[in-house]
């Protein structure tokens, strides 16, 4: 499969990749995205007569588990793209490699939250706290998940025709790029949930 | 496929059959045709249903003739429809008109199509990309249609969606559902018009050489793109007080039929509100600005003058732009909301109407001077001016809470955004379908239906809404299923009732438009290239264009607009000419 | 173009492993902070002052933002001044409206403020 595009003569621009700035895009609605739910989150919280201390009813060593999955998740991917730039495949399939661990353990931990909410019968439903919680980090999930495959995408398309694509570099940069805003989503998420 | 990097070669995707070329093609013409078809088809879908509407509200709890003894017992019995159906039929009627119909017609039809020909790419950034919004809006689209015939029908909390109606009310999942999918397309798209505009114009032409219809389809899809996230988050946390039992919108202790509804409470209404209208009152900008695009193009080419004021007119669409995203509430003056942010809202309501003014002001301006070529497009363009000046203008007693009070949820409300998208967006749309139909299809349209068309249309379209102002200043509350149910409107129904014979009459003069519009595309009159002798990069192809646009990339070295030159011998100098002749 | 990034990415690779020890140091700070139970206000000040910080080296650093073009800086000035107006309308709504939320389990909140 190959994504050669066509040169042609100059053209105006703004000298940023398309790649590049349809991803920056792509994120500033993702910004916007999650900034509904952290509004909707303090005007419910604000409202409320009373609210639990994060401490109280979640996983904080857990979660504070998964933080430090994710921001190593965070330096294993911008070092598989700074192994691209020094043409090491190896070194690529390594550190992507270890990203997608830490990424399915994030979700394993995350697995382990939600069994055993739903196991003491804590559900979205059962109050405005838990509805607020799960839909977020539920959210989040989702977009790991996306991060997740898209890098397994790329690991394969790596290991074939990709390697030697001139589109592939950029490509694993805004993979990178995707991947460390749902780790600054995170970094928001943590403490407004869990330490708050 | 090898590596081709020649010019006019293209992403690899060489689509030499039928499912590549036609169906998931990746080339912007013919995803924009395909938006084309498709929106005229919800456009028709959604008048359709508001015709039923318009018959039950001239003569309330009758027979609707022809299609009622064909409607199903749930929704119309005897022909008489339920309070229920008409609900359905005004939410899905705003919705489809907006989300299926007008946006995907001015943004995803003529933008596709249109916009990389006037900067000179070959095609848009991000082909794939734009080949999967159309796949995501087309699904979405079938979803809402398809939700009539679900349990439960179609939605019937407006297209506003308010809860907690919206959430006890059936139908709104899987409007909720449909809306993910048009939202997703909607985001695709927007970031392909973004790139491809700023990172795709042919050598030559720089951001002030662009002609107003890309910068207004480049503001629009700065919009799209930041405005609609707010509502998918919004709708995902409605979607789980449907069908999670959460409560982000169910107050407490709320009772509905006599018994208290199963949800724990502590949300709030408002919430809704605030982001459901951070998205629709962006969007409302979104319905106009192709429009307006759209309008100047035409404009400048049948006064073979430059436009007035292009660098303000470029102003003040990007000044709209950002203004739009902080004058949502004047949708919640009665809402309830803290009287202090009314006061704000009226601030930066009347503030957005200034550019719109200006806008308008340019437009007629340059007509000024121009030697004006009544061709059909040209009349589409010329009545837009003066209707969306009532559009525009019976807006400001509603942007202003003293009078909003009065005129809110009122029969006047809808006269205005009536004007303002119909007798201005459309009418507009259909001028540009006259004006780019020849480069899409290499053939003309019949100028004399046309002009049957434009003058039958406006007339109609006045007699749909003019009436609807002095109903709502006399009282008469909309989404209301009878309208005699309140005593004052008596005085005021025979306006229903020419409002219902002038949409029939508007109806039923789409159709030599549609018997023009299809039999043109096989037999109309063939045309060259550029039978306009339009000075932009878009008529600098042949009509319609190949795969790939141009045989050579566009080397541009003048403005948009060089119409009557003082010296040149012609009374146009295209684009990509160097020498004036 | 490749050549030149892969030698500055070198000296990068030192900056990714300095702003990785920063953000483990920050996360182990904001868990323990939190053990202090502090008030709701201190608290959100406090967690959101390293939230912040952290994000900044995470947008900075890894997402290159330090070298990156004005475009990219417009789009995100834009985006976030937007973000604030939507947060900043339904928190000062919800504001105003608090004398007349009534909270049905706490009767006595319900004073009449008019």
């Amino acid at each position: 499969m190959s994504t050669a595009t066509m040169e042609h003569a100059p053209v105006e621009s703004t000298g940023i990749p398309n790649g590049k700035l349809g991803t920056w895009l792509f994120l500033a609605s993702e910004v916007m995205l999650f900034a509904t739910l952290f509004t909707s989150y303090i005007v419910l919280r604000v409202a409320a007569p009373s609210w639990p201390r994060g401490w109280d009813v979640l996983n904080v060593p857990l979660a504070t588990l998964n933080t430090f999955i994710l921001i190593t998740s965070s330096v294993t991917i911008v070092m598989a793209h700074a192994k691209v730039l020094e043409k090491d495949k190896a070194g690529f399939r390594r550190y992507m490699f270890f990203t997608l661990l830490l990424s399915f353990g994030f979700l394993i931990v995350k697995s382990f939250e939600y069994a055993s909410k739903f196991q003491h019968h804590h559900y979205p439903a059962t109050s405005i706290f838990y509805a607020i919680y799960f839909t977020t980090t539920g959210l989040h999930g989702i977009h790991v998940i996306g991060g997740i495959l898209f890098n397994a995408g790329l690991m394969i398309w790596g290991a074939g025709d990709g390697w030697e694509d001139p589109l592939f570099a950029g490509r694993v940069e805004y993979a990178g790029l995707y991947w460390h805003f749902v780790d600054i989503v995170w970094i928001f998420l943590f403490p407004a949930l869990y330490l708050l | 496929m090898k590596d081709h990097s020649e010019h006019g070669e293209h992403n690899g995707a060489h689509q030499d059959d039928f499912v590549g070329k036609y169906i998931f093609s990746v080339d912007h013409k013919v995803i924009g045709l395909q938006y084309l078809f498709t929106s005229m088809f919800f456009l028709l879908f959604g008048f359709t249903l508001v015709l039923l509407m318009r018959w039950q509200l001239a003569y309330p709890g009758t027979r609707i003739p022809l299609i009622g003894s064909l409607l199903p017992l749930s929704l119309a019995p005897g022909g008489v429809m339920l309070p229920s159906f008409y609900n359905s039929l005004g939410a899905m009627h705003g919705t489809i008109m907006v989300f299926l119909g007008i946006v995907p017609l001015g943004v995803g039809a003529f933008g596709n199509y249109v916009l990389p020909l006037q900067i000179g790419a070959p095609d848009m950034a991000f082909p794939r990309m734009n080949m999967m919004s159309y796949w995501s809006y087309l699904p979405g689209g079938c979803l809402m249609l398809l939700s009539f015939f679900l349990p439960g029908g179609a939605a019937q909390s407006g297209w506003t969606s308010y809860p907690p109606l919206s959430v006890i009310n059936p139908g709104q999942t899987t409007w909720l559902i449909a809306m993910v999918f048009l939202i997703t397309s909607s985001l695709l798209g927007s970031i392909n018009f973004i790139v491809t505009t700023l990172n795709m114009r042919a050598q030559g032409m720089t951001l002030w050489r662009m002609p107003v219809f890309v910068w207004a389809q480049f503001v629009t899809a700065i919009l799209l793109l930041l405005a609609f996230p707010p509502l998918e988050a919004a709708s995902i946390l409605q979607l789980m007080d449907r069908v999670a039992g959460t409560s982000f919108y169910i107050p407490a202790n709320l009772v509905v039929g006599g018994k208290l509804l199963d949800h724990t409470g502590g949300g709030q209404p408002l919430l809704w509100q605030h982001l459901f209208w951070f998205l629709a009152h962006p969007e409302v900008y979104v319905l106009i600005l192709p429009a307006m695009g759209i309008v100047a193009e035409i404009i400048a080419n049948n006064t073979r003058k430059p436009l007035f004021g292009y660098k303000e007119i470029v102003g003040a669409m990007i000044f709209l732009g950002g203004m739009s995203f902080v004058v949502w509430a004047h949708h919640m003056f009665l809402s309830g909301m803290t009287p202090a942010l009314s006061n704000f809202f009226l601030v930066t309501t009347m503030i957005i109407s200034v550019p719109s003014v200006a806008l308008l002001t340019c437009l007629v301006f340059s007509l000024h001077g121009g030697s004006i070529r009544f061709t059909v497009p040209m009349l589409f363009a010329l009545a837009f001016l003066p209707m969306f000046g009532i559009g525009g203008l019976t807006g400001l007693p509603l942007g202003m809470p003293v009078t909003d009070i009065y005129l809110h949820d009122t029969y006047y409300v809808i006269g205005h955004f009536h004007y303002v998208v119909v007798t201005g967006t459309i009418i507009a749309l259909m001028g540009g379908t006259y004006f780019w139909f020849p480069k899409w299809f290499g053939r003309r349209m019949s100028e004399g239906w046309g002009k049957f068309h434009f003058w039958t249309t406006l007339l109609c379209m006045n007699g749909v809404f003019m009436p609807m102002f002095i109903m709502g200043m006399a009282g008469a509350s909309r989404r209301l299923y009878d309208p005699t149910a309140q005593l004052h409107n008596l005085t005021t129904q025979p306006m229903n009732v020419v409002s219902t014979i002038s949409a029939i009459l508007l109806m039923t003069a789409q159709i030599p438009f549609l018997v023009n519009f299809f039999y043109s595309i096989f037999h109309g009159e063939k045309c060259d290239s550029n039978p306009w002798h339009v000075t932009t990069l878009d008529w600098a192809c042949p009509s319609p264009p190949p795969h790939g646009n141009f045989a050579k990339p566009p080397r541009v070295y003048r403005g948009p607009y060089e119409y009557s030159l003082p010296g040149a011998k012609a009374d146009w100098i295209p684009q990509d000419v160097k020498e004036a002749a | 173009m490749s050549d030149h990034k892969a030698h500055s990415e070198a000296a990068h690779v030192k900056i990714y492993m300095m702003v990785f020890g920063a953000l483990m140091v920050l996360t182990i700070v904001t868990v323990l902070v939190s053990y202090l139970h502090l008030p709701p206000a201190l608290g959100i000040l406090i967690g959101l002052a390293i939230a912040t910080t952290k994000a900044s080296l995470v947008a900075t650093f890894f997402m290159h933002l330090k070298w990156e073009r004005r475009l990219i800086y417009g789009l995100l000035g834009l985006t976030v001044f937007f973000m604030i107006v939507l947060f900043a309308v339904p928190i000062v709504d919800n504001h105003g409206l608090k004398p007349n939320i009534i909270h049905y389990d706490q009767p006595a909140a319900e004073e009449a403020h008019h």
